[in-house]
């Protein structure tokens, strides 16, 4: 029967790969949370685990309980997140902008973001009523729309976007610096310079109902419009000749993006290379079609992350290294790699 | 479908690309459109596919206003091949014609055993069957102007606009390029450099200076007196006995000076 072949053909691949994920997903959550300065066994993790969901009541010493709930569960949760929105961002990024180097950073978002923390957490703006993360998300939100205003003043097209956002990001840093500079003390100025190289340490339960919606709604953005995504290869005019609303999908996905990547830093800070770095990776193993580079891309991050919050806790005893240190020395030399492997032969 | 375009314009920092352009295309037709550089054919064959920003004039498609419809349901109807579309992603041959089937699909209607069929028919037509497993950054100039065609053909459009598509093509394939054309079951309209060429549509329409200067049966349009005030060409009528066709023989007409 030829109508049982196509979904055995068909389906089966896919189902197969959508486990695969998921479990690769969840195994390196309960790594994440296991592997710490303190390394928890894996019955104990699974003891508190079935505690807390089902009321399994398992005997767990209470400070281990709570390390691992109330710590490290929420930490990894966060880094998975914030891995998978980052990733995804940089595949938006680089498929509408259609630039090798778009990414969420080089639209001004987290520069902007790091002047809002600054903005409030040392010139006190906002007296007190609104908190580091939600400077840090207006900060974001104003950079991106003057990015966004000057490329479209200069001709709206993918490298003025680009240029604007350096533009952006230069104005928006040198701010931050000015801020410090001028009114920090040594000890304001090394806590907001450990927040904006990233930073995990202080994440809990609501980082995560904050975090989780938000990679959840852009995967599922980026799954509705992987099609229109392919549709942009070969530039904007032939997406248009393809049926893709240009002008609409570019600024639901591009919204998207920022909002997302706007809500990561604000909670994190602003951890470079993993929106650059991962989809190259991605495309480099399944491919440039977005149907598998979205899921890869999301699933790579969020790994990408975990791992990058574990090495970070656990590489110099007794010390936290910014997790954006640990993303740069393996990101850089990962783009490296990328690089030499794809260079053109002439 | 048939197409009906009047008084079509566009124009670009004060200068007027194309202006005042009427016509008529029959469903199943093949439109040739020449004339010199910079007339103006890419703009016009733009605001035919309602692809040009701030058009001046309307399109009817059928009975529809072409900017009643979504931009899917105009790519249902209509193909574009651009002059020039490249990319810098890893594709494949398969994968770029693959985007043809775009404006048919949604995330809720996937790609199925169907589209592959049409896909597998769009690259044989072209000849590209056999690559299409190739990188797109490996293919030569030509063998992506036939991929560019084999992913319009993909689009199962009922009108396929070309512009310039024997650009970079060998004779053999851009023979066979036009007589697939010819033989389609579609409404056709395409910009082209070969006058001979274009003597195998079934109307041409002529483009100078933005205007639609001419538009018939090629025997009508193109004249010597035509060719010799537009492309400044003295044109030689030759007559081929193999096929009792009139072939023209160009040459400058600054020659004579
Ligand atoms: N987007 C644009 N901005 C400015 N000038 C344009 C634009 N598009 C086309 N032109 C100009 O319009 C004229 C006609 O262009 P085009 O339609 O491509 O001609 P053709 O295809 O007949 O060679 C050219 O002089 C070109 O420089
Ligand atoms: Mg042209």
């Amino acid at each position: 029967m030829t109508h049982a072949a196509i979904p055995v053909t068909h389906v089966k691949p896919v189902a197969m790969w959508g486990v695969t994920g998921v479990a690769v997903l969840f195994g390196a959550i309960f790594a994440g949370v296991m592997i710490g300065e303190t390394p928890l066994p894996p019955r104990m993790v699974l003891a508190v685990f079935a505690n807390r969901l089902w009321d399994a009541g398992h005997l767990v010493d209470p400070i281990d309980a709570g390390i691992i709930w109330s710590y490290r569960l929420p930490r990894t949760l966060v880094a998975a997140a914030c891995g998978a929105g980052l990733a995804l961002s940089g595949v938006v990024l680089q498929a509408l902008v259609r630039n090798a180097l778009a990414d969420p950073y080089l639209l001004g978002v987290s520069a902007g973001a790091g002047t809002g923390a600054v903005a409030v957490s040392i010139l006190g703006l906002g007296g007190g009523l609104i908190g580091i993360s939600a400077g840090a998300f207006g900060g974001a939100a104003l950079a991106f729309l003057l990015v966004a205003a000057l490329a479209r003043a200069a001709g709206g097209g993918s490298a003025q976007l680009i240029l604007a956002g350096i533009a952006g990001s230069q104005l928006f840093n040198a701010l931050t610096s000015f801020f410090i500079a001028k009114s920090a003390n040594a000890e304001q100025a090394r806590g907001i310079i450990f927040w904006l190289l990233g930073n995990l340490s202080g994440v809990r339960w609501p980082d995560v109902s904050l975090a989780l919606p938000a990679a959840a709604i852009g995967l599922l953005a980026c799954f509705w419009f992987a099609r229109a995504m392919d549709a942009f290869s070969f530039g904007t005019s032939s997406a248009a000749s393809l049926g893709i609303a240009v002008r609409p999908v570019q600024a639901v996905l591009i919204g998207a993006t920022t909002l997302m990547t706007a809500i990561m830093v604000s909670i994190v800070g602003s951890i470079g290379f993993v929106g650059l770095v991962v989809p190259h990776a991605m495309r480099f193993i399944v491919g440039p079609r977005h149907g598998r580079l979205v899921p890869a891309s999301a699933l790579a991050g969020a790994v990408f992350l975990i791992a990058a919050d574990v090495v970070s806790r656990i590489l110099i005893p007794g010390q936290v290294v910014p997790i954006g240190v640990v993303t740069a020395l393996v990101g850089a030399p990962g783009f490296a790699l990328i690089l030499l492997h794809n260079r053109r032969r002439p | 479908m048939r197409l009906a375009a009047r008084d079509l314009g566009w124009t670009t920092g004060g200068k007027r690309i194309v202006d005042g352009v009427s016509l008529d295309i029959e469903p199943g037709e093949t439109l040739g459109l020449v004339g010199p550089n910079g007339s103006g054919k890419s703009t016009l064959m733009r605001l035919l596919a309602g692809l040009a920003p701030r058009p001046k004039g309307t399109v009817q498609l059928d009975d529809a206003p072409i900017e009643t419809l979504t931009r899917r349901q105009v790519a249902q109807r209509i193909a574009f091949v651009e002059q020039i579309a490249d990319t810098s992603e890893a594709l494949r041959v398969r994968d770029a014609v693959e985007l043809g089937r775009t404006p048919w699909l949604s995330a809720l209607a996937p790609f199925g055993e169907q589209d592959t069929q049409i896909v597998d028919d769009a690259l044989a037509a072209v000849d590209m069957l056999a690559m299409a497993g190739n990188r797109w950054s490996t293919l030569s100039g030509g063998e992506r102007q036939r991929v560019h065609i084999a992913r319009a053909l993909a689009q199962r459009p009922r009108l396929l606009m070309l512009d310039e598509p024997t650009n970079h093509l060998d004779i053999h394939h851009q023979l066979t390029l036009l007589r697939l054309v010819c033989r389609l079951p579609v409404t056709v309209v395409m910009a082209l450099h070969d006058l001979n060429q274009a003597m195998c549509c079934d109307r041409i329409g002529v483009m100078d200076g933005g205007r639609l200067v001419a538009c018939g049966p090629p025997a009508e349009v193109l004249t010597p007196q035509r060719l010799a005030m537009i492309f400044r060409v003295q044109a030689t009528p030759l007559h081929d006995p193999f096929d009792e066709t009139t072939q023209f023989r160009f040459r400058c007409l600054e020659d004579d000076i």
